[in-house]
């Protein structure tokens, strides 16, 4: 019994008072938490700076008409905002974050501090070339083990993203075609059903056509398919696959996929996103690669920090090397400098995507997982990764419908097969919820119905597997005897089901202050 | 392995659960030829976190950081003060170690940050709407082109001479993917109006920089208007965010779009990346806007939330036919950002841009006192561009010997430029008199 309590004993109640409403709106230890606009006021800041000493303007008169007004808040009340925040959000330091294709792996505090060393968090992109040797080393040095790691002989680390990465793989591609004079005339790119929505976008900003590749029943590329559409025409700039594959499953015909594609005269780019499932065990050069992206910020462990920022190197093969977008890291006797412009060494380059030199802060992060790993430690996340991923899989086979047949890599794909009509995927996900967890990846890949993409990684232990599954296998349960209280799911989170169609029609985007007669009327 | 938590006993009660005899089973479906035979070669194997940590910190020690000494550089990134809580907000694991939010049940934190997020970047930029954040200025400014390509249905933009470097090389690069053509006016110092008369009845969009590379601030409502009766766009570009707590905003201009890099508030220099792309518009434009969109909404029990909205734009629904490639916005950067904000608010940020403002202009007074220093800028916010008689290059070696980092010389930016002697510095409320009178004396040492 707790000192509060002492003489005081708490008196159970059986239900809830006010169908469980509060006067505050808060809920135990959910505090609820209105916009800055509504509680912070223009009057106020939370910092404390100098008096600024009036002395005449060189502006020239170019100065804002109209203040902001936006709100301040002192410090304890900024801080208080966003802890009440926080804890309206799921995260991996909560539990387990099954989303399958995101890689949602433990995040080392190491990683973090290392990035907060003012020698690479206080460095500027501009700063003579001699002021920051060591994190050109850097760059280099994570460079090295990319480059080791996949088996290629280049990579371009500028990319910010995955999805920019596939751009910088595909512009790559774009220049060697147009350096073969065959730039206006390979415009189509191949792309599977079951590819990453970013893939076809991707190529289509790099002025590609995109034409789609089926599937077979093995959840693979349909070899028949791309046979004949590589022999209708003569117009391929190339492939963009993923592997292992958004199924979970490594493409088994991969080696002839990129000979296929190469005696057609065009590249392979390889969707690196779950690279996680092979780091350490395969090469993706040994699979005819030619270009292919590295989230840092799934297989390296980098933050997701709630949509980013990402980072994504681009490894690049000879015959795409020379392509590689400036600027770039190069060591020669003085040091390391970097190479910014379209002349020299790199007067082939395809051009510049970014105003600086990549992701600094993220290359520090996955520097330092990869040292703490090493190359034992990295094949070592592959294989849990992967069997932790069939764990989960066996463990739900029995309740559930898995999409294919055999081991997965790793992650697990299920259709909604198993469900009982008016109980769709999105119901279970909702469900889930109420267990404590994020939900698995829904409707992803489209080739499978109802999809649920489940991928644990190799952070989680089997104890926390075994709870999942427990949950899982319970809630899966409830969807095959068609319990429609799961409709009504999730009732234990901080919100009810949002209504998106509405968001969707009348976009409200920001704040706005509250209309004079709503004022008058309260 | 410290982040490994399967034992080995683990490992086999799984396996026998799964019914395999080894992990090699799961990889079965790789060629055989493509299999490695044990570990990779060539790479260390792991290590405890002492020794990670210090050979982090030998990399580290290897650069001069931003406030070793007197620091004037700028071009694009900036050295700014961030308040002791926002870093330690964005470290707080809800926000730190979750994804985007696609479960809008479990991400209102995220969710409601975005929607403040996207109200302060629009009332900053007087834009009427703003979405969840760009990777960065460049990439955002290049997103605006072609946005204003598929707005306009026309194919050609044009770039004023004071557009930062970098960032028209990365429009460029993106726009020329596309077939758009791309017109980049000579570089100017004071030129941004000229865009005025470089736009026609093929053009999608001028886009145009304030303030621009060389530090110069122009009120581009002419510009603006010269578009419009074309019925083409603007698209206002800024590099330095905290500018718009002083200087003419976009919106107040007349801007279609407006774009810039967040970075001077709430994130760190750290060499160039991570950093947050803003992105703004008018209403009219948003849904053809580029990246993540919070909106806001009820929930089944009519309280008030938010979701990520009209994503009909975007690729995991459109896919070929999405506005852009973009999936990951710069989430963390963006909260870094709105937790600075917070704590700023408009009268804060008003006052952080003045305290700029006259470091800025307290620089300009000293050096123009250096006999052969000419200060090419008219009109600037916090750094502006300057000549001396000697190589830029030299200049910035012998004052970095001296300790002091002196600016960033447009010859790195435009080695074509003939500006071979014009140096651009930039002073932020970091800068102190000493810095000043250092960088004024060592200049005079030098030139």
């Amino acid at each position: 019994m707790g000192m509060q309590s002492i003489g005081r004993p708490t008196t159970p109640v059986s239900a809830l008072p006010g169908g469980g409403e509060t006067i505050s709106g808060s809920k135990g230890l959910q505090q609820r938490e209105d916009l800055i606009f509504e509680v912070g006021s223009p009057d106020k800041t939370g910092v404390d700076l100098p008096t600024p000493k009036g002395r005449k303007s060189r502006l020239g008169g170019v100065t804002r008409a109209q203040d902001t007004g936006l709100p301040g808040l002192s410090e304890p009340e900024a801080v208080r905002h966003y802890m009440r925040l926080s804890q309206k959000n799921y995260a991996i330091d909560l539990g387990l974050f099954p989303l399958g294709s995101c890689t949602m792996k433990h995040n080392p505090r190491l990683n973090e501090k290392a990035a907060r060393m003012p020698g690479f968090a206080d460095v500027h992109p501009m700063q003579p070339q001699r002021t920051v040797q060591g994190a050109l080393e850097l760059i280099d040095e994570l460079a090295t083990w990319l480059k080791t790691l996949t088996g290629m002989p280049a990579v371009a680390m500028s990319p910010k993203a995955g999805a920019h990465g596939e751009l910088c793989g595909m512009l790559a591609i774009r220049q060697a075609l147009i350096a073969r004079g065959e730039g206006d005339t390979r415009k189509r790119v191949l792309v599977p059903a079951s590819a990453h929505g970013t893939n076809p976008a991707t190529a289509i900003q790099c002025g590609f056509v995109v034409d789609e590749i089926k599937a077979d029943a093995r959840g693979r590329v349909d070899i028949a398919d791309l046979k004949s559409k590589l022999e209708a025409t003569d117009d391929i700039a190339g492939i963009m696959l993923t592997n292992p594959n958004t199924c979970g499953l490594f493409e088994t015909d991969i080696k002839e996929i990129a000979d296929l594609i190469h005696a057609a005269g065009g590249y392979f780019y390889c969707d690196g996103a779950n690279f996680n499932a092979i780091v350490g065990r395969v090469r993706p050069g040994d699979l005819g690669v030619d270009a292919m992206h590295i989230n840092l910020h799934k297989t390296f462990s980098t933050p997701h920090g709630g949509g980013g920022p990402g980072s994504g190197p681009t490894v690049l093969s000879e015959a795409l090397a020379p392509y590689a977008p400036v600027p770039y890291v190069v060591k020669d006797e003085d040091g390391f400098r970097l190479i910014e412009h379209i002349e020299g060494e790199a007067s082939e380059a395809f051009g510049r995507m970014i105003a600086f030199h990549g992701q600094m802060g993220m290359f520090v992060r996955a520097l330092t997982y990869m040292l703490s790993h090493g190359a034992d430690g990295l094949k070592q996340v592959a294989e849990d990764a992967v069997l932790n991923a069939n764990y989960v899989q066996a463990r739900l086979k029995s309740v559930m419908t898995p999409a294919f047949e055999g081991y997965c890599m790793h992650e697990a794909l299920f259709s909604d097969a198993f469900t009982a009509d008016g109980i769709e995927t999105i119901d279970i996900a909702k469900a889930l919820i109420d267990e404590g967890y994020h939900p698995m990846t829904m409707y992803f890949p489209l080739v499978v119905h109802g999809a649920m993409l489940i991928e644990p990684t190799e952070t989680e232990s089997k104890q926390e597997l075994d709870r999942f599954c427990d949950a899982l296998a319970g809630v899966a349960t409830r969807a095959a005897d068609g319990d429609e209280a799961m409709k009504g799911a999730p009732y234990f989170a901080p919100m009810k089901r949002l209504d998106e169609t509405q968001a969707a029609r009348k976009p409200v985007l920001k704040w706005a202050p509250p209309a004079p007669e709503a004022i008058a009327a309260e | 392995m410290r982040y490994l938590p399967l034992t080995p006993e683990d490992r086999a009660a799984m396996l026998n659960t799964i019914g395999a005899a080894s992990v090699d089973d799961f990889y079965e479906d790789v060629p055989q030829s493509a299999r490695l035979d044990g570990q990779i070669k060539g790479l260390p194997d792991h290590q405890g976190e002492l020794a990670v940590e210090r050979h982090m910190a030998r990399l580290a020690a290897k650069n001069t950081t931003a406030s070793d000494g007197p620091f004037f550089v700028g071009a694009g990134a900036y050295k700014h003060h961030v308040p002791a809580s926002v870093d330690m907000i964005i470290q707080r694991s809800e926000f730190l170690t979750t994804y985007t939010p696609y479960q809008p049940e479990i991400a209102q934190g995220t969710l409601q940050t975005l929607f403040e997020f996207q109200t302060q970047v629009a009332a900053m930029t007087a834009m009427d709407v703003a979405n969840a954040s760009m990777y960065d200025g460049s990439t955002a400014c290049a997103e605006a082109a072609v946005m204003a390509c598929r707005v306009t249905r026309r194919k050609k933009v044009v770039l004023s001479g004071g557009l930062h470097p970098h960032y028209a090389e990365a429009t460029r690069l993106l726009c020329e993917a596309q077939g758009i053509e791309v017109v980049q006016l000579a570089p100017a110092i004071d030129g941004e109006l000229e865009l005025a008369s470089n736009v026609d009845d093929a053009t999608a969009c001028v886009i145009g920089q304030s303030p621009n590379v060389f530090g110069t601030v122009t009120d581009l409502s002419p510009v603006a208007d010269a578009a419009h009766e074309k019925k083409a766009l603007l698209v206002s570009v800024f590099t330095e965010a905290v500018s718009l707590g002083l200087v003419t905003p976009p919106g107040e201009m007349g801007a279609d779009i407006a774009v810039g890099e967040g970075q001077s508030i709430g994130n760190p220099l750290t060499f160039g990346g991570p950093y947050v792309g803003l992105f703004a518009c008018t209403q009219k434009l948003v849904r053809q806007m580029p990246g993540r969109l919070c909106g806001e909404t009820v929930d089944a029990d009519g309280a008030r939330g938010f979701v990520l909205t009209l994503s009909t734009r975007e690729q995991h629904i459109r896919r070929d036919k999405a506005t852009s490639n973009i999936c990951t916005n710069s989430g963390l950067c963006a909260l870094a950002f709105t937790a600075h904000m917070t704590l700023l608010g408009g009268k804060g940020l008003k006052q952080l841009a003045e305290l700029n403002h006259e470091a800025a202009c307290d620089l300009a007074d000293a050096l123009d006192e250096v006999p052969g220093v000419n200060i090419l800028t008219p009109r600037f916010f916090n750094e502006f561009a300057f000549e001396t008689p000697v190589d830029a290059e030299a200049v910035l070696a012998m004052l970095d010997e001296r300790g002091i980092l002196g600016g960033v010389r447009i010859s790195r930016m435009l080695p074509e430029g003939g500006m071979g002697n014009v140096i651009i510095a930039a002073a932020t409320e970091c800068t102190t008199q000493d810095d000043i009178a250092a960088y004024a004396a060592a200049l005079k040492e030098v030139i």
